[in-house]
């Protein structure tokens, strides 16, 4: 069953959180970030062929009009396949692992999937961010030497920068099923 | 605690049979590889377990059931089924049907000696058999280090299947009592291409290693061990890039089978890396002999020669005036600049000396373009350095020069202080000296003050040349060294075949239905290009940076002379 709810992110833009339950012990935590506008993608384009047209009147040369054609067309490229970000999923499989999703605006996904044996916990923590203090969501993954220490930190929904209400929520899902591995057996 | 069942998507549409694979205790995890098929005898199915099991040294055992039917349930089957649990006794005992054309399947499991009575959650992950057969899973690069087989579950699961291989010989067209079913049950396929070129590799193998070994009895030879020779092998570039090709070529044509994944691709990765140069050495080849180039290249090279010297003679002339309204002390201006002067005129005479022979020599110089281009980009960097051999030598003399004067006013300097430095303690101590000692060290510490700024000035001009050709040069080794290096087989993989080099997995959530296991599906996750490079990067015998930016200023600012590449393996001096 799944269910969608509306937040805000850090910066103030809105975002939304999409949860659905798979199974008992499967989870699936989508948050979507606001899709690319048209009239920002216009506006970018018109101020880069007017100043090009500006400076074609300036120097007669033709050249600049098809540079600035090359520009727009591989600057969006460049844009909806490495930078915008449309959703960031996580997906937790009891017992499998945590797998953590970017989907670009190009329709990319790019995808990292971590053990369950080499997840120690998933916390929210707090960073200084120039005049702010945001709280992220990370998970911790286990020192195999030392039980006790954390070898990596892995910080989840980075682009989309949700809020602490809906960080909880998500913390909240991903616990319940985090907490059916310890009740369970211990597998070594 | 939750079952895993990997089942090969391959076996969708199978008949009903028995399930077999490796069942991975500690993980509760269950690798289906194969599905064997009614009519067999149990006694059968298990010697020949056992000698697969002896073969690959996986653990292959009868996991479970599977039927298959086409229309509704049939109770007998079921049954039937669940009595083959107690022939081949397997704890637990698992049961998987399939409805029609469903896509939801049942799944339970018989436990006889189970503890908990308790109904545990089964997930059901779909794989790709051939894909993960193939596939090569790297470990995180910071955990390579660490390497048990086990350390990662993942890489259980694709070590079993990869393992497995001689499982999917036996087709369904293989007369034998068992019949299976799995990725290649449809029939084994072989590529007459590739196995007359593994035919044909063995003679070409044996006679390549035949002539290397005569061409490194050559080199080894002690004729070309003579001090000269051996002096100036070491110095020309094109030596180092040979030698490393002849490398090169002695580890493809080795009989010697890859131990593992790392040697195999790094062959692989020579080999291409081999062809792709000598097929752009021939072609820069083909378009510098079309409409005589080298004629033309050779014609050009004494005038621009000629132009170096003018431009040379020009800068001089220049110091000896009053370069950048600098006044300069005439005397040592004019002996200077005069000395200099006479070394370029010395250095003309020599090229037009050479000049007929020129085109001679570079035409077949040119042919060894043919050996690769990294070959003809070495001999470019030894050309320039030939030429450029003046600049060389007026820096060496501007450098000691200005060494000698650094090192005599730090010496004078501390006399006029009256310290001295003290050779046993490494130290500065102060010291009485006579007063004809210090008259007269005062007297020169003020001559070689006053005509520092001339020195300086040389020496500053000639540094910056030879600075601007070690950094044309140092260019193109960069290019040489990227040629050299670059994985060109990984990287074309990891375009064409994603799923060889795999970096992980990714899961994907099919339909679900309720009361049914969960069904996901397994697919490779491939490696980035630039973990590609950076895993499968050949080693080279690169030059960098012998020095840090600090000590490279100190040095300049002493006058001592720098070598600013150094080569991996070359001694420190």
């Amino acid at each position: 069953m799944a269910e969608e709810r509306r937040f805000r992110s850090a910066c103030g833009a809105p975002i939304a959180l999409r949860r659905r339950q798979h199974s008992a012990s499967c989870r699936e935590l989508a948050v979507r970030g606001p899709r690319l506008q048209l009239r920002s993608l216009s506006a970018a384009t018109s101020a880069v062929w007017l100043a090009a047209y500006g400076l074609f009147a300036l120097s007669e040369n033709s050249m600049v009009l098809s540079a600035a054609i090359f520009i727009t067309l591989i600057g969006l490229i460049i844009y909806l396949h490495f930078v915008k970000i449309d959703q960031e999923s996580l997906l937790v499989i009891g017992s499998l692992g945590i797998q953590v999703t970017s989907s670009y605006a190009s329709g990319k996904e790019s995808t990292t999937f971590i053990e369950m044996g080499q997840v120690k916990d998933v916390v929210i923590n707090e960073a200084i961010h120039m005049q702010k203090v945001i709280y992220y969501l990370c998970i911790l993954l286990q020192d195999p030497e030392d039980p006790q220490g954390v070898s990596e930190v892995v910080p989840l929904f980075q682009s989309s920068k949700p809020r602490l209400d809906c960080l909880i929520e998500v913390y909240k899902s991903c616990q319940e099923i985090l907490e059916q591995r310890k009740t369970a057996p211990q597998s070594s | 605690m939750v079952l895993k069942v990997f089942f090969p998507s391959c076996c969708s549409s199978a008949d009903s049979g028995i399930l077999i694979g490796r069942w991975i205790s500690e993980q509760n995890s269950a690798v289906i590889l194969a599905v064997v098929h009614f009519p067999f005898i149990p006694v059968q199915v298990k010697q020949y377990l056992g000698e697969v099991q002896r073969v690959t040294k996986v653990s292959v055992s009868v996991l479970g059931s599977w039927s298959n039917s086409k229309q509704e349930k049939e109770e007998s089957l079921s049954e039937f089924l669940e009595d083959l649990g107690t022939i081949f006794s397997h704890e637990p005992w698992i049961q998987i049907s399939k409805e029609g054309d469903s896509k939801f399947w049942s799944c339970s499991t018989l436990q006889k000696h189970s503890n908990n009575p308790q109904e545990e959650e089964i997930i059901l992950v779909y794989y790709d058999q051939r894909k993960v057969m193939l596939s090569h899973l790297h470990p995180p690069l910071d955990t390579a280090a660490q390497g048990a087989e086990d350390a990662s579950k993942l890489s259980a699961i694709f070590g079993t299947v990869a393992r497995s291989r001689v499982l999917f010989m036996t087709d369904r067209y293989d007369e034998g009592p068992i019949k299976l079913t799995h990725w290649q049950s449809d029939g084994v396929e072989a590529s007459i291409i590739v196995e007359l070129m593994k035919q044909a590799s063995v003679p070409a193998c044996m006679l390549l290693t035949f002539l290397l070994s005569l061409v490194s009895g050559i080199c080894r030879s002690r004729v070309l061990k003579f001090w000269p020779l051996s002096f100036l092998w070491s110095k020309l570039s094109i030596c180092e890039q040979l030698g490393h090709r002849l490398q090169h070529l002695q580890v493809i044509s080795s009989n010697r089978k890859a131990q593992n994944q790392t040697q195999l691709m790094r062959k692989a990765n020579i080999f291409v890396s081999l062809l792709i140069d000598v097929a752009l050495g021939i072609l820069l080849m083909s378009w510098l002999y079309r409409k005589n180039r080298i004629g033309h290249l050779a014609d050009t090279l004494i005038p621009v020669a000629d132009h170096v010297a003018e431009e040379l003679q020009d800068l001089l002339q220049w110091l000896m005036g009053a370069p950048a309204g600098l006044k300069m002390n005439r005397a040592l201006d004019q002996v200077l600049g005069r000395f200099f002067l006479y070394h370029i005129h010395l250095w003309i005479s020599y090229i037009h000396l050479l000049s007929p022979f020129i085109e001679m020599i570079l035409w077949y110089v040119g042919l060894s373009a043919c050996l690769g281009l990294t070959v003809a980009l070495c001999i470019l960097s030894d050309i320039i350095a030939l030429l450029t051999f003046h600049i060389y030598c007026f820096y060496v003399y501007g450098a000691r020069l200005y060494c000698l004067k650094i090192y005599g006013l730090s010496s004078l300097w501390r006399l006029f202080r009256g310290k001295k430095w003290n050779v046993l303690r490494q130290r500065v101590d102060s010291c009485s000296y006579d007063l004809d000692q210090l008259f007269i060290g005062t007297l020169l510490f003020t001559i070689l003050l006053f005509l520092l700024p001339t020195t300086a000035l040389y020496y500053l001009v000639f540094t910056l040349l030879r600075l601007l050709v070690v950094i044309v040069q140092g260019l193109i080794h960069l290019l040489v060294d990227l040629i050299d290096s670059l994985p060109l087989y990984s990287l074309l993989l990891r375009l064409c075949r994603s799923y060889r080099l795999a970096a992980g997995v990714k899961f994907r959530v099919l339909e679900q239905q309720d009361g049914k296991p969960l069904r996901l599906l397994m697919q490779i996750n491939p490696l980035s290009y630039g973990a590609v490079v950076q895993t499968y990067r050949l080693p080279t015998y690169s030059c960098y940076p012998r020095d840090s930016w600090a000590s490279l200023c100190k040095k300049l600012f002493l006058g001592e002379l720098i070598y600013p590449w150094k080569h991996k393996g070359e001694k420190q001096n």
